[in-house]
């Protein structure tokens, strides 16, 4: 087992200097990126934090891509010694966690071994790599891209999903994916249209999964069909775009073993010109919870990605305690944004401009009506397009304010105005709906062409102190271009209901940066709370400690 | 057990230091093909650059990045002039992905934006060049070669990659 290990270590190592004596020799090319994450972490009893028994910490991932003359092939080896804080337990040693061989040419593309691809939206299908939240859904098997004709790629794919990596090894899950997706663009055909501004897209997608079943109490299908079509239609400043996806009786540990059919739409509308940008979402998702494996929760296995219809926030109090999380089961969702640029020398915008943004979104529960329901199939409810069952779970006002007052300073100010229905989303402690309110002022100013300070005041207070009632953060970053920055935050609790929780959170960082290689350390407190990137979260506890990190593309 | 992994870990690590020693390591190669397509939805090859043997900007960014939004407007503000001096072409790549792409064209446009834009959504041309994490820019010069490339940025970075930019003049 462990010659078998290094072995694979060795493989991979060799695979990358072979590709670049390649390189050196017939002009192929390599490029790829390394990137590990170490840390060493304390007892802290104050926040919770407990010691692993490791003591230290540490994640690393080597990409290898070698492309030559249409042929390409790539590998990652990843490294768990053991799992960084907050990564799934069963992510442990060391091996390839990736690696394929393929070949392109104008007209197709082969990838054999493991690919990241994705149909339409994601809704029916998408596999990718999101390494902050420890997430990898990539197939492996085969995939395969045609363009038969000018406008029209096929796009077909082969295999099993990515689970887990235990002892050095990719766990895979136990479904076998399977499926084919057509896009067609009606502009590469007519180029009249072109000239009259509008663009014409389609698409339609099709994914089944099998897994064998032998459920003690129900005869569970073991192929699941899946199935849908988008349009996307432009005039001048005008667009509209949607998808629908259809998905089978898929009876699942997720929705309780029901087998009604799934469904999911997602609508965006759209206008936007210089200066201006407007933009309307609405999504209604009901039983779309589609997995390589019945028997699995939370994010693994995900066949697709249902995206939650809100704005990604960076400041550390809005993004990390109370975030939304998408609801596979079912959600009825809308955003709407508005972005405007008042111009350079209006009254509002000064010498150089200022944008206001305004961003509002919501989501509700969906409707489980009583109509065509069939207990003895087991189709326990219907639904109606867009129909709530008035339960509300997210609801988010924002408006942010950016202004360039001169070459020295500019500021940003923003409110956020945020209900979480906890019940649900369950990403706090307290139960029931928690209703927050942030501020955030955030300031930079320029000392000169190289050095500049960047300072953020952030506060957050939870009506009735709910929950752990209110925060403030101040954040200073001084920065030396291109290369050094070292920041300074401080996270305070101080409205905690519980006195003894008041807690204040430290932390101090310190990054250098040589072109294409970073190295950063930072030491003190990390608050327990809600990673998120891109709508998916996994839960951290609080860490107190050291950890530093290193990153180098080539 | 563990100290294998520690072995394991030291091997890495030091492979990683191994193949670090130049910052040329990205310098002289040239862009992967890639199809993925630009903000009007329009299909395209990454290799195809087309500025007339001048220099291009390629920079890796999304709606969510604060610095990457502070880095291309800060560029934004200089690229009248960037253009004219040495025709460079600046290409925005985002890596939104379905949650956030839509918001790109409202906020481009709100913000004024002249750059091409590409859009990364499953992330194929950010694996291809490499890129951990955004920030992260390159700049091509006009045989189609990345000559240098920056992974971060802090308010002044705009002006050494102008320098890189005054270089390929000569």
């Amino acid at each position: 087992m462990i010659l078998y290990r290094i072995s694979h270590i060795s493989a991979a190592g060799l695979l990358s200097l072979s590709a670049f004596f390649g390189n050196a020799q017939n002009g192929g090319s390599v490029s790829g990126n390394i990137e590990s994450q170490y840390q060493y972490l304390l007892n802290d009893s104050v926040i919770q934090a407990v010691q692993p028994q490791e003591k230290s910490l540490i994640n690393t991932y080597a990409l290898v891509n070698y492309t030559n003359k249409g042929f390409k092939a790539g590998t990652r080896v990843e490294l768990y010694a053991p799992r960084i804080l907050g990564y799934p337990d069963r992510f442990d040693g060391a091996g390839i966690g990736y690696r394929y061989v393929g070949y392109e040419n104008d007209m197709l593309s082969v990838t054999i071994g493991n690919f990241y691809e994705q149909f339409g939206t994601g809704l029916i299908f998408r596999a990718y790599e999101d390494r902050n939240l420890g997430l990898d859904n990539a197939m492996d098997g085969i995939n395969l891209r045609i363009r038969p004709y000018k406008g029209v790629t096929i796009k077909a794919i082969y295999g099993k999903q990515r689970f887990s990596f235990e002892a050095g090894r990719v766990v895979n899950a136990p479904g076998i994916v399977r499926g084919f997706d057509v896009e067609l663009s009606a502009n590469e055909w007519f180029t009249k249209l072109e000239e009259k501004e509008i663009s014409v897209r389609a698409g339609f997608s099709m994914v089944s999964k099998f897994q064998q079943a032998n459920h003690p109490e129900y005869i569970l299908p073991q192929n699941v069909g899946s199935y849908g079509g988008r349009i996307d239609v432009g005039y001048k400043n005008f667009y509209v775009n949607g998808e629908y996806i259809i998905k089978e009786a898929d009876p699942s540990l997720d929705n309780n073993y029901i087998f009604n059919y799934g469904h999911g739409l997602l609508i965006n509308a759209g206008y936007s010109k210089k200066g201006l940008g407007i933009l309307f979402s609405a999504k209604h998702i009901d039983n779309m919870s589609f997995r390589s494996d019945r028997e699995m929760v939370v994010n693994d296995g995900m066949i697709g990605f249902i995206p939650p219809l809100t704005k990604t926030h960076t400041y550390n109090l809005v993004a990390q305690l109370y975030p939304y999380v998408s609801q596979p089961l079912g959600e009825v969702a809308y955003q709407f944004d508005v972005m405007y640029n008042f111009k350079k020398g209006s009254t509002l915008g000064g010498k150089y401009g200022a944008t206001v943004s305004l961003n509002a979104s919501t989501a509700y529960g969906s409707a489980h009506l009583a109509t065509n329901a069939n207990p003895l199939s087991r189709i326990t409810y219907d639904t109606q397009l867009f129909k709530t069952d008035g339960n509300l779970y997210w609801r988010d006002i924002n408006v942010e304010i950016k202004k360039k007052i001169d070459k020295k300073w500019s500021f940003i100010a923003s409110y956020f105005n945020l209900v979480l229905n906890n019940d649900v989303i369950k990403v706090a402690e307290a139960p029931g709906t928690i209703k927050a309110h942030i501020g955030v002022f955030e300031v930079l100013h320029k000392l000169n062409d190289k050095h500049s300070i960047r300072t953020e005041f952030q506060a957050m207070w939870t009506e009735e102190r709910r929950d752990r009632g209110h925060w403030y953060t101040v954040l200073v970053e001084y920065t030396v271009s291109p290369d050094w920055y070292v920041t300074g935050v401080l996270q305070h609790n101080y409205g905690n209901p519980l006195e003894n929780r008041r807690n204040i959170y430290p932390l101090f960082a310190v990054g250098k940066i040589w072109d294409a290689t970073r190295l950063e350390a930072r030491f003190g407190r990390v608050n327990a709370g809600m990673f998120c990137v891109g709508g998916v979260c996994r839960p951290v506890p609080a860490s107190s400690g050291l950890t530093v990190t290193f990153s180098h593309s080539f | 057990m563990k100290n294998l992994f520690f072995l394991a870990s030291l091997f890495v690590l030091s492979t990683a230091f191994v193949v670090i020693p130049s910052d040329e390591d990205q310098k002289g190669k040239s862009v992967p093909s890639v199809k993925i397509v630009d903000v009007n939805g329009k299909t395209i090859n990454t290799s195809e650059l087309g500025n007339d043997g001048k220099p291009v900007i390629i920079s890796f960014w999304a709606t969510w990045c604060s610095p990457c939004k502070r880095e291309l407007n800060a560029i934004h503000d200089l690229y009248d002039e960037w253009q004219e001096e040495t025709g460079v072409k600046l290409i925005a790549v985002s890596i939104d992905d379905e949650r956030t792409k839509s918001r790109v064209k409202p906020y481009i446009n709100s913000s004024n934006w002249n750059f091409d834009i590409w859009m990364d959504t499953n992330h194929e041309f950010k694996r291809a060049m490499g890129v951990n994490n955004v920030p992260h820019t390159f700049l091509i010069d006009g045989n189609g070669k990345i000559v240098y490339s920056h992974n971060n940025y802090s308010s002044g970075d705009e002006n050494k990659l102008y320098q890189e930019i005054l270089k390929l003049k000569k």
